[in-house]
């Protein structure tokens, strides 16, 4: 018999292991994407070590990361030292603690582990945590604390304003990305991912397509949370150098930059958990989950994998696609926009969750389930083009002429 | 300048629409150009596996070389022209009475130091006989200075080298003849 300890300490090793070699690959797939947006080939000649073959630019990970490990650790003479070495920790324990309760698929038979075991594993470290997504907002917003932590030791203009853009940024944005949450909880009925995904398989009703509005919100959201642009306001390599990491280099940039990269694969995981539906995919999965077959087990691994990597995709296609926004922008998107639309989208879940049973018994002759999320995607369309209308974006800040009166003639 | 300076002239925004305004159809645009560039060719060329072509070789302004006249002689006069054009003072010349008939004077030395150059084409300008002319190889590349500096011999050698592609300015007029077709240095 394998202990429980046991068990989550494999789990863990396995995670850090794909982790990292994820982040790794996902800077040589941002930068390929880069290339490819931009008409060029991108990075293709490190091949494997020693030797000629190129193998389409796969050694560049490899390549980059020596290259960051080999560079001078170079501290300022003007840093905090302390808090300047703890900051990437803080940062990246925090992005990799996160993937404690995110499941990386379902469950598999109990069979795996050839006899060692009695029980089914669930492929996630932490398994049946109630409070996972609390757990995952908790962890997310102690990654801004790596970021002050970062731009304050640093002692540096750039860093510290790009600190302090980041917290308000996070602050803000941490509103609608619990609005988006909370109804996707009023209606899975518990904050645990995997609960989550077995209320999308059950009903095989995705969030996003119940939920448009929430899912618009909590989208837009994830992004700024991971600082991603257009909302990459803390880093702005234009007006702040380097944001908080502009007098890091080495490893502990490296840890930096893992950490970012790690934070838009939580957001993907998250996305994907809470509005597309996991694991499930309507005939291939099952939506059984104490019984599963081997192809299912594996084929629900396959299918979050592909879902996530769709949206990591994503993810890289819009930061070529739009310019950044201004802070103030930022912040009128956040407050005047994300928020009333996500309280719009809590009231309708809300209604809809109290009198379910009631509204489907009166569509019954239109389609039920149907017409009731045809009504709420029209409520959801209907409340964005309010928005429009009333248009608190276009606010203009400018300085304005005013014709003052001339000396003495008042 | 007073913000109520008459020459200041106010502009307000234009006013978005409310599709502007609803954001979503800019949104759908720059997904859609930045999809379509994401297959579109790509522009990039593998520079050591594949030359760079140029629009016209002819006038591209490389490595310098010295022509050679039909009996196979260094056309230059040593008229010092040159060396006086140019800039950057990188040619140094020892001009010696010619042995041959049809010229004074003959560059005993003629040496181009290529990494003072700025390669502004100025010499090839000023050349009365077109003896010196700038090609367009580009991929100049050396392990020291002395390396660098091109005495006559490197400079025939280069003449040598690229006659067939790029013809000589006076045997063919090239301030009016076409590119070659397709070639690329």
């Amino acid at each position: 018999m394998v202990p429980i300890t046991v068990e989550a300490l494999i789990k863990i090793a396995i995670f850090l292991f794909v982790m990292m070699t994820a982040a790794a690959y996902l800077v040589l797939l941002e930068r390929w994407m880069c290339a490819w947006i931009q008409d060029r080939k991108g990075p293709n000649r490190v091949g494997v070590p020693l030797t000629k073959i190129k193998l389409f630019g796969l050694g560049q990970p490899l390549a980059d990361g020596l290259k960051m490990i080999l560079k001078q650790e170079y501290t300022p003479a003007h840093v905090d030292k302390v808090l300047f070495t703890l900051a990437p920790i803080v940062i990246l324990a925090a992005a990799l603690a996160t993937f404690a309760v995110i499941p990386m698929g379902s469950i598999l038979p109990a069979d795996v582990a050839f006899g060692y075991l009695d029980r089914p594993v669930e492929m996630i470290v932490a398994p049946s945590v109630d409070v996972g997504m609390l757990y995952v907002f908790a962890l997310s917003s102690l990654a801004v604390y790596g970021v002050i932590l970062g731009g304050w030791a640093s002692n540096n203009k750039y860093g510290f304003i790009g600190a302090l853009r980041s917290s308000a940024q996070l602050i803000a944005y941490e509103l609608p990305l619990g609005l988006g949450i909370l109804g996707v909880v009023l209606v899975a009925n518990s904050l645990e991912p995997e609960k989550i995904i077995r209320e999308q398989a059950s009903t095989g009703l995705w969030f996003a397509f119940a939920q448009p509005l929430g899912f618009l919100v909590f989208l837009v959201a994830a992004f700024a949370e991971a600082a991603r642009l257009p909302f990459d306001l803390p880093e702005a390599e234009q007006e702040l150098v380097g944001g908080y990491h502009t007098e890091y280099s080495g490893i502990r940039l490296l840890l930096f930059l893992i950490a970012e990269f790690l934070h838009m694969v939580t957001a993907s995981f998250l996305i994907v958990i809470l509005f597309f539906g996991g694991w499930h995919l309507w005939g291939l999965t099952g939506a059984n989950v104490t019984d599963v077959t081997w192809f299912q087990s594996i084929a629900r691994v396959g299918v979050l994998t592909v879902k996530v990597l769709l949206l990591i995709l994503f993810f890289m296609l819009v930061r070529w696609s739009w310019p950044r926004f201004r802070f103030d922008q930022l912040m009128t998107l956040a407050w005047k926009v994300m928020l009333p639309l996500g309280l719009v989208n809590l009231v309708v879940v809300a209604v809809t969750q109290e009198y379910h049973a009631s509204i489907i018994a009166a569509l019954e002759g239109l389609g039920g389930q149907f017409t009731l999320t045809a009504c709420i995607w029209l409520v959801s369309i209907l409340s964005c083009i309010a928005i429009a209308i009333i248009a608190p974006r276009s606010g203009d800040n400018r300085p304005r002429f005013y014709q003052l009166p001339l000396r003495g003639q008042a | 300048m007073k913000s109520d300076d008459p020459n200041i002239k106010w502009l307000d925004e234009p006013k978005l629409g409310l599709a502007g305004r609803l954001y979503l159809p800019l949104v759908v645009q720059g997904l859609t150009t930045t999809t379509r560039h994401l297959f579109s060719k790509k522009v990039t060329q593998s520079f050591p596996e594949q030359r760079p072509t140029f629009g016209n070789p002819l006038i591209y302004r490389g490595v310098h070389r010295l022509n050679r006249d039909e009996q196979g002689r260094v056309k230059c006069v040593a008229c010092f022209l040159c060396a006086t054009a140019c800039p950057a003072h990188c040619i140094d010349i020892v001009g010696v009475e010619s042995p041959w008939p049809d010229r004074e004077k003959y560059p005993e030395s003629f040496v181009i130091d290529e990494l003072r150059c700025i390669f502004c084409g100025m010499c090839e300008e000023a050349c009365p006989v077109d003896a010196i002319e700038l090609t367009s190889l580009f991929d100049l590349t050396g392990r020291s200075r002395e390396e660098m500096i091109f005495d006559k011999e490197k400079l025939l050698s280069v003449y040598d080298q690229t006659k067939d592609a790029e013809p000589m300015r006076s045997t063919t007029g090239r301030d009016h003849v076409e590119p070659a077709p397709g070639k690329s240095t």
